[in-house]
């Protein structure tokens, strides 16, 4: 339960962290909150020969609006974005999840940037990132690049991050008006990883639902979109009379896996109503009814 | 390829400086390099929370990083908030509420609870379980531990 011996490197800027990771060909990792890196590291599931803390580079850990969108750096900690007013303005949706993520003391440490990096099947973030179409802007020593959420996540804990990449900043276009959202997760217990969660957002015009998002995690290898329910909502005044279809959607979008915690059935279920519930709150704050 | 680093972290007010080894947990620095055993160790993969401590004012699981990245930080455990005839509040509501037997999460309760008590209202009991929700305790159900907390709520500003 101690980790293996590795070189320790204090990045002080973005730049000499991918510096560092760019000579270490493949045998460093970035140690931001450490809340899942070091775990790995006690259990020595993970052996890296150098570690690059970027806890102490400047300016790393932001929240802010810039007009269309929020910028969020990838330093920042998720008691940060749980607590952020600019956040619980724009994005009161990601305000709630936050709450559902691990525990204080986790949040006091964990970070965005390494939650999306880790890609943990059941946390939070990613299904958030997803959700929010967010942006995600990386770095490394070839160059600047900007990935779509939904091109991110690969599969589980694998991202479109290469070895000599630094995820630095999430930038979330702010949602259109008259939009409702709705969050639902079940878990064992407060802060476990989620069994199965859902969130969603619709947009109202005219009476009707001109865009529904459906994102879930834990019941599948990453976040998943529920694109054919989403199609289904679109249009229609409200979603009492096609929940049967919709959930049915959901569930068809999804390929639970049966663990200690809940089979693969319970879980498929599971998502479904939660499905339901978050799509009505979503409704209705939306002002539909 | 992993030589030691020069560290200098306040503990509960006093400042050690230290040579470690990049590897060396927090807790283990605690522990074993400055000799303060109140903090405690159970799973040291982030599950349990007795190794619980505040960095910089903020609830941390010390097994969770290493003793290197607590350089130029105050770090504060369970032996800075009181001692046997001179507990603080928290602690003396602990001890009058029966919410501990072993005691061996006791400290990550402390620590936890201190930190919880800083940032949320704690309106109901549930939130104080949710809160608590990341501090396993074999021994007492929660109840009393619960009880505790709620009674420093209750005593809060008049």
């Amino acid at each position: 339960m101690k980790p293996a011996a590795f070189e320790y490197v204090v990045a002080n800027s973005i730049e000499q962290a991918v510096a560092v990771l760019a000579q270490a060909g493949g045998d460093a990792k970035i140690l931001a909150g450490g809340q899942s890196l070091v775990p790995m590291l006690n259990f020595r599931l993970l052996r890296p020969a150098i570690l690059v803390d970027i806890n102490r580079i400047p300016d790393l850990a932001f929240i802010e609006d810039v007009g269309d969108a929020v910028k969020i750096g990838a330093l920042t900690r998720h008691h940060q974005l749980e607590t952020s007013p600019v956040i619980a303005k724009h994005f009161p949706i990601l305000s709630y999840a936050m709450t559902h993520v691990a525990h204080l003391a986790i949040r006091n440490r964990g970070t965005i940037g390494g939650s999306l990096s880790h890609a943990d099947p059941a946390a939070e973030l990613p299904m958030m990132a997803l959700l929010l179409s967010a942006k995600l802007h990386i770095i490394s020593g070839r160059g600047k690049r900007i990935v779509e959420a939904r091109e991110f996540f690969l599969d589980a804990l694998t991202v479109d991050l290469a070895e000599d990449e630094l995820l630095t900043e999430i930038h979330l276009p702010k949602l259109p008006p008259h939009t409702g959202w709705g969050f639902e997760e079940v878990a064992r217990r407060a802060g476990d990883f989620a069994l199965a969660a859902v969130a969603a957002t619709i947009t109202m015009s005219a009476g009707a639902m001109k865009e529904a998002r459906i994102a879930l995690t834990g019941v599948a290898p990453t976040p998943v979109r529920a694109s054919e329910a989403e199609a289904l909502l679109v249009g229609q005044k409200s979603e009492t009379k096609l929940m049967a279809h919709v959930t049915e959607a959901v569930r068809a979008a999804i390929e639970p896996e049966t663990d200690l915690h809940a089979s693969s059935d319970y879980r498929r279920h599971l998502a479904g109503a939660l499905a339901g519930r978050v799509l009505a709150a979503a409704l209705q704050r939306a002002g539909a009814t | 390829m992993s030589g030691r680093h020069d560290i200098r972290v306040t503990v509960n007010g006093v400042v050690y400086e230290r040579a470690v080894e990049p590897r060396l947990l927090l807790t283990d620095f605690l522990r074993h390099t400055l000799g303060l055993t109140g903090t405690h160790v159970g799973c040291e993969h982030g599950v349990c929370g007795a190794c619980t401590v505040l960095l910089n004012g903020d609830s941390a699981r010390s097994c969770l990083m290493f003793a290197v990245q607590a350089d130029g930080c105050t770090v504060e455990t369970v032996e800075g908030l009181g001692r046997i005839g001179k507990l603080n509040p928290l602690q003396q509501s602990f001890h009058e509420h029966h919410a501990l037997q072993c005691g061996f999460c006791t400290p990550g309760m402390l620590m936890t609870a201190t930190d919880l008590l800083k940032k949320y209202p704690l309106a109901t009991d549930v939130d104080i379980r949710d809160g608590l929700s990341g501090n396993l305790c074999r021994c007492t159900g929660y109840e009393h531990i619960v009880k505790a907390i709620r009674a420093m709520k209750a005593e809060a500003p008049r």
